[in-house]
């Protein structure tokens, strides 16, 4: 092996990264158990949280606010919104933090460090999973008492999705924590960032109800097709498009490329800087 | 021999100074600036630019914050008063199973090299050739987690360190073994003493069987007994046929277990050679921080006179000079110093604080009143004043000692209130085996009764 200054951009030693796959393992295991130790409810929590955001959101969009769910329950439609875009911006400012919150341990060993964000996004598909199946137990109860939804063949189209926004997660995530190393403020601008984005994401409203002339504006998010595929696929509201859905993962592999490529090139000396 | 690690003109530059925040405009300014072809309009003028054109990639994709943040790479045009090389130009190769000694003192750049070889940070130039997988104990118990179980932690740490699970399954129970906290297997680390935390971690290390292990003055943890497992441990490595890179304060440790040695000086290689001679030069090229202070002509004021101060040195109760002390044995403390004339009422003594700055005591070679009659008038010569520091007397940490050459409300000679620093080791002192650390200077042993006074005295107090 040769310790080298510079590493070209495209030395990504993808290879090395997999040899490392019993650590990411580990990461994931210790991030999930690491998560309920202590706790009484343990991993309920990973139910109890999207299921108390669906319920403030169906009072206060649904009730209160009176938006239009295009015609379908207001629970399904705001949990479908939440679990989704829940996990794309877990995986996203999780991921942002890599260098700062594990400056501790990459001082002391070496190991690829593209296993941490790795490990993240495993565990969060674990809780991803978690809510996806009580989702579709609220889904099945909704079907059974004669709700108008219509679950139809795009439901295959599922594992595609969770893989789009876990790339634009783990791509946007590691830029910010590669830029993070330098300018700090971004830690900020992340929380506050995702949050804004959900608004111009049709989470809590269905994309029918935008006026033509933004809908652009809002068809450009690479986030909006996953959302509206994952609704008509289980709830048969709105549309999917496999153009749309093409588009997101276009914009996924961009952003993730250049993601890897800028952690990998942060990562070699980012210990001088932090 | 065939060679295992082959360093071949290693540099490593840092840059000084806090690099955070507020610096995305100085970046763009930078980059702006390099794309029009014009100087760095953050240098400030009349200072030397320093390129290294061969990492001067200047890709577009925000070339300042990428590049700078990235370091030690100096494309950007940074004044070279702003960065300090940490290792400069290091070349040297070691044999597959020898044991090398890296010596210099603290900031020589022993950590940098240590760093760059287990791949923590890259080098600015240069390269290093390793064959085989290289461990480092910088640190035990790296990526520890403390609601884990001892067995989860095991498989965690030895992941992190570059095990494979297989790997650990078949060292598992040898891992437990050598850190004799089988009971507590599995309980989470958090509730383990904190030398039965170190003992986990060692052990997880030592069973990695690297071709390269690097050792860190990781010695300095744990009790007596374990240490001589640890230093048993790296001995089997080397004759395994596999290398260790042994840095350490402690020369009779580099004696004990290296042949051959490297001395560090400011990030140069100052020799390599067989270690008793490495440890000599070291020792006697006034830069020794360890147990010895010297002093050279240029060093002692010119209003010392006739006063001259040659060397301060601590020495355990077995003669040797050290560096590290068992606060379970006496230290003696030497002063040599050489009189260039005859003087009268001169005293000579010790400050002693610790690292924190407090004062622990003072005290002077003529304290006792019979000794201040009989050396009343030194004669011109070289003299060694001679103090003891009794067992069982300072706490663990690191201590400051000053010295002071004057007479009373006359005139002060010399003074040097930080000549030598040392650590104290409170192995075996009074309440160790609470691994908490005690408050204040002193650990004496005192004499304590406990004594039974009846049981239905506790009634009654409170009570009445």
């Amino acid at each position: 092996m040769v310790i080298r200054p510079q590493r070209t951009w495209f030395d990504l030693r993808l290879k090395e990264l997999w040899s490392y796959r019993d650590l990411i393992g580990l990461f994931v295991r210790r991030d999930f158990v690491s998560v309920y130790k202590q706790t009484i409810l343990g991993p309920l929590w990973y139910i109890i949280q999207p299921i108390m955001t669906t319920l403030i959101f169906t009072v206060i969009f649904g009730r209160v606010a009176r938006l239009s769910t295009d015609g379908l329950p207001q629970f399904l439609f705001y949990m479908s919104g939440t679990i989704v875009w829940g996990y794309f911006a877990e995986c996203l400012t999780k991921t942002s933090n890599t260098f700062i919150t594990n400056a501790q341990l990459f001082g002391k060993v070496y190991f690829p460090r593209l296993a941490v964000p790795i490990s993240i996004l495993i565990s969060n598909l674990i809780a991803f999973s978690i809510q996806f199946v009580l989702f579709l137990g609220f889904v099945a109860y909704y079907w059974f008492s004669g709700a108008d939804i219509q679950p139809n063949l795009w439901v295959l189209f599922t594992p595609i999705l969770v893989l789009i926004m876990a790339g634009l997660g783990l791509g946007f995530g590691i830029i910010v924590s590669s830029l993070t190393t330098r300018y700090r403020d971004l830690r900020f601008l992340v929380t506050f960032g995702v949050q804004l984005w959900m608004y111009i994401t049709p989470v809590i409203y269905p994309i029918s109800t935008i006026p033509e002339r933004y809908r652009p504006f809002i068809q450009a998010n690479p986030l909006t097709p996953i959302i509206e595929t994952f609704r008509y696929a289980y709830l048969g509201a709105g549309s999917a498009n496999p153009l749309n859905l093409l588009y997101s993962a276009g914009f996924m592999l961009v952003v993730l490329i250049l993601g890897i490529l800028l952690f990998n090139r942060i990562e070699a000396t980012f210990m001088d800087t932090v | 021999m065939p060679i295992a690690i082959v360093v071949d003109h290693l540099s490593k530059e840092y840059r000084l100074g806090q690099i955070s925040g507020g610096t995305l405009r100085e970046d763009l300014n930078r980059w702006w600036a390099r794309k029009r072809g014009k100087p760095d309009p953050t240098s400030k003028i009349g200072q030397e630019v320093s390129g290294t054109p061969a990492f001067s990639g200047g890709i577009g994709f925000d070339g300042g914050g990428v590049k700078t943040s990235a370091g030690s790479r100096t494309s950007g045009g940074y004044k070279t008063s702003d960065r300090i090389w940490a290792l400069r130009d290091i070349s040297f190769s070691v044999e597959q199973g020898k044991v090398l000694g890296i010596i210099g003192r603290n900031g020589a750049g022993k950590s940098t090299l240590l760093k760059i070889l287990s791949r923590i940070t890259a080098p600015t130039s240069g390269e290093i050739r390793v064959k085989g997988r290289v461990a480092s104990l910088l640190e035990v118990g790296t990526g520890f987690h403390p609601e884990l179980s001892g067995r989860e932690n095991i498989y965690l740490n030895g992941a992190i360190l570059g095990m494979n699970q297989r790997e650990i399954d078949k060292k598992f129970d040898e891992i437990v073994e050598f850190s004799e906290v089988q009971k507590f297997i599995d309980t989470p680390v958090k509730r383990y003493s904190s030398g039965m935390y170190v003992r986990l971690a060692f052990a997880v290390a030592a069973h990695l069987e690297p071709e390269i292990l690097v050792v860190d003055e990781v010695l300095a943890v744990g009790d007596a007994e374990f240490q001589r497992k640890c230093l048993g441990k790296m001995s089997d490595v080397a004759r395994s046929g596999r290398t260790v890179l042994f840095v350490s304060h402690n020369m009779s440790a580099v004696m004990r277990l290296t042949e051959e040695t490297i001395v560090l000086n400011k990030g140069n290689l100052a020799l390599m050679a067989e270690t008793p001679r490495a440890v000599d030069f070291y020792m006697s090229s006034g830069f020794a921080q360890v147990g010895e202070r010297r002093w050279e002509k240029t060093d002692v004021p010119s209003n010392a006179a006739p006063f001259c101060p040659l060397y301060l040195r601590i020495r355990d109760s077995r003669g040797q000079i050290i560096e590290s002390v068992r606060s379970t044995e006496p230290l003696i403390i030497e002063f040599h110093y050489r009189l260039h004339a005859a003087m009268t009422g001169l005293r000579v003594g010790l400050y002693l604080q610790t690292a924190r700055g407090e004062m622990v005591l003072t005290t002077f070679d003529t304290d006792e009143s019979s000794h201040f009659e009989t050396h009343r008038t030194r004669q011109a010569g070289d003299y060694i004043s001679r103090c003891e520091i009794p067992a069982d007397f300072l706490n663990e940490g690191r201590y400051v000692l000053g010295v002071n050459a004057s007479s009373y409300r006359v005139r002060r000679y010399f003074q040097e209130e930080q000549a030598i620093s040392f650590t104290v080791d409170a192995t075996g002192s009074p309440g160790s085996h609470w691994p908490e650390v005690r408050q204040g200077p002193i650990r004496p042993r005192l004499q304590w009764e406990i004594e039974n006074v009846g049981i239905k005295d506790i009634r009654g107090v409170g009570h009445d």
